[in-house]
């Protein structure tokens, strides 16, 4: 290690973790809140993304992987272009959400994880995404039938939803790649 | 004949129909010759990169590595899977002793916007114009992806880009100046936070039609179906109707030569884009 690197404090074992999964340095954030300025959703979140880093820094596990921010940051990458720093701060938001599903700590979210797994089920299944039976089964899980119906019925009228899946035939080496991802989580 | 490898993705066999025909329309126009790929699968998208990293690079990677049993070019028209497959190229790159994917970085992969952005297309589209789309006002819509990160698209003026205000002044509009060209839609956060895509679709639309737009284009096939199916919900808070058609700006291409079956994908929007040409003359 170099002089002037950063240095992570021994105790802070959450801090070590995102530099070596993310690989971005982010004890070198001094606040400047450019981030967070430009972030469009920051509005809605209950930290702000210069917060995140912040508690990072702190060694606050829990509240980090249990936000909304994590959920709700829309990976656009504003944040990351603006940092003078040059933290991908985008990325590091990608890292926060694999831990936090690992984690078993409740999501800030409740619906967005679970349109990300039902997602990736319709992957697993057909290998491609069909919009109109993700939204069903979306829907299904959370249970709000009501919601965009109208909007789903037009769509429908021109065109734009299909009512059949299109084919492919690439189902094994899909498996395979699920098959290891699921191994890994268990890991 | 140019010939090159065409990814369409999951969208535009289904919301973005219009973006897949009109692409494909304009190609066989320009002379390219589109391979799809042979059993290509969703590249993930969000929800991969959301959930685990390698899983996300996998997915991706599966579709580069059978672009890469031919030496095409790529075309990507969705800017959220040519987001994925340029973070799988520079891993590829960056780690070739990762084993999680079977992609060795060969392919250049081109998305559809710069694609048709280039310098010599656009000198070919000049010769090529049957109906110059005077006296259209666009503004361009780029969104995040087709511009951000620079590190992985390339484009160096990422918060005022220029190449389709080029292309659409090429095409014969008139190109209005505003600041939302790179803000963010929300996404794919329209499924599970609708509240929130309505506030930014809102705050887009208004800024759109403050700048007196007839038209928004794009090349996102997110930011074009959240824009174009919410107008109606969002007429009272807005304070009046927007009534403003959200185009592929392959769409356009097709319109300025002239292609016969620009109706058809006209005909699919949700906000009605006839009324507003036809009062240019354009249909
Ligand atoms: S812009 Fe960079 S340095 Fe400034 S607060 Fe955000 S992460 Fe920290
Ligand atoms: S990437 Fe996420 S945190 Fe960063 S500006 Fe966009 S929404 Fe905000």
């Amino acid at each position: 290690m170099s002089q002037n690197e950063p240095v992570i404090p021994k105790e802070n074992s959450f801090l070590a973790e995102i530099v070596q999964a993310s690989g971005e340095t982010l004890q070198v954030c001094y606040q400047c809140q450019k981030c967070s300025a430009g972030c469009p959703l920051g509005d809605a979140m209950d930290l702000l993304p210069n917060q995140v880093l912040r508690h990072i820094q702190y060694d606050h596990r829990e509240k980090v992987l249990g936000s909304k921010t994590i959920w709700i940051c829309a990976s656009c990458y504003t944040c990351s272009v603006r940092c003078p720093n040059d933290i991908d701060i985008a990325r590091i938001m990608d890292t926060l959400r694999h831990m936090a599903i690992r984690s078993g700590i409740t999501p800030g979210e409740k619906d967005i994880p679970v349109f990300h797994s039902v997602f990736l089920d319709e992957i697993k299944s057909r290998g491609r995404i069909h919009e109109l039976s993700l939204i069903l089964k979306f829907k299904s899980k959370t249970r709000d039938f009501l919601k965009d119906t109208g909007i789903g019925w037009k769509m429908f009228r021109l065109g734009k939803i299909r009512l059949l899946p299109s084919t492919f035939s690439g189902g094994k080496e899909i498996k395979e790649i699920f098959n290891s991802f699921e191994k890994g989580k268990n890991r | 004949m140019r010939e090159v490898s065409y990814y369409p993705g999951c969208s535009l066999h289904g919301t973005a129909r219009e973006y897949d025909e009109s692409i494909q329309a304009v190609a066989s126009l320009l002379h390219i010759r589109l391979h799809e790929l042979e059993n290509w699968t969703c590249c993930g998208a969000s929800s991969a990169h959301c959930t685990d990293e390698a899983l996300a690079l996998a997915l991706a990677a599966r579709n580069l590595a059978i672009a890469e049993r031919s030496d095409r070019e790529l075309l990507v028209p969705c800017v959220a899977c040519y987001h994925r497959f340029k973070v799988v190229e520079r891993e590829a790159k960056e780690h070739p002793q990762n084993r999680t994917i079977l992609y060795r970085g060969n392919v250049s992969i081109r998305y559809a916007l710069d694609f048709f952005c280039e310098g010599s297309t656009l000198e070919e589209l000049k010769t090529k114009l049957v109906k110059p789309l005077t006296g259209l006002k666009a503004v361009c819509y780029y969104g995040c992806l087709t511009v951000r990160p620079p590190k992985l698209t390339s484009i160096e003026d990422y918060e005022n880009p220029q190449h389709m205000d080029r292309l659409l002044e090429v095409l014969g509009a008139e190109v209005l100046p505003w600041s939302y060209k790179t803000d963010c839609c929300g996404a794919s956060l329209v499924v599970t936070r609708t509240d929130l895509v309505r506030k930014l679709s809102q705050r887009l639309l208004s800024m759109a039609r403050e700048a007196e737009a007839d038209c928004i284009v794009t090349g996102c096939t997110m930011c074009q179906a959240n824009l174009d199916t919410r107008q109606e919900g969002l007429k009272r808070d807005a304070g009046g109707k927007f009534n403003l058609p959200v185009l592929y700006f392959t769409e356009l291409i097709g319109l300025a030569l002239g292609h016969k079956d620009v109706k058809k994908w006209l005909s699919r929007h949700i906000t009605d884009p006839v009324r507003v040409l036809r009062a240019k003359g354009l249909v």
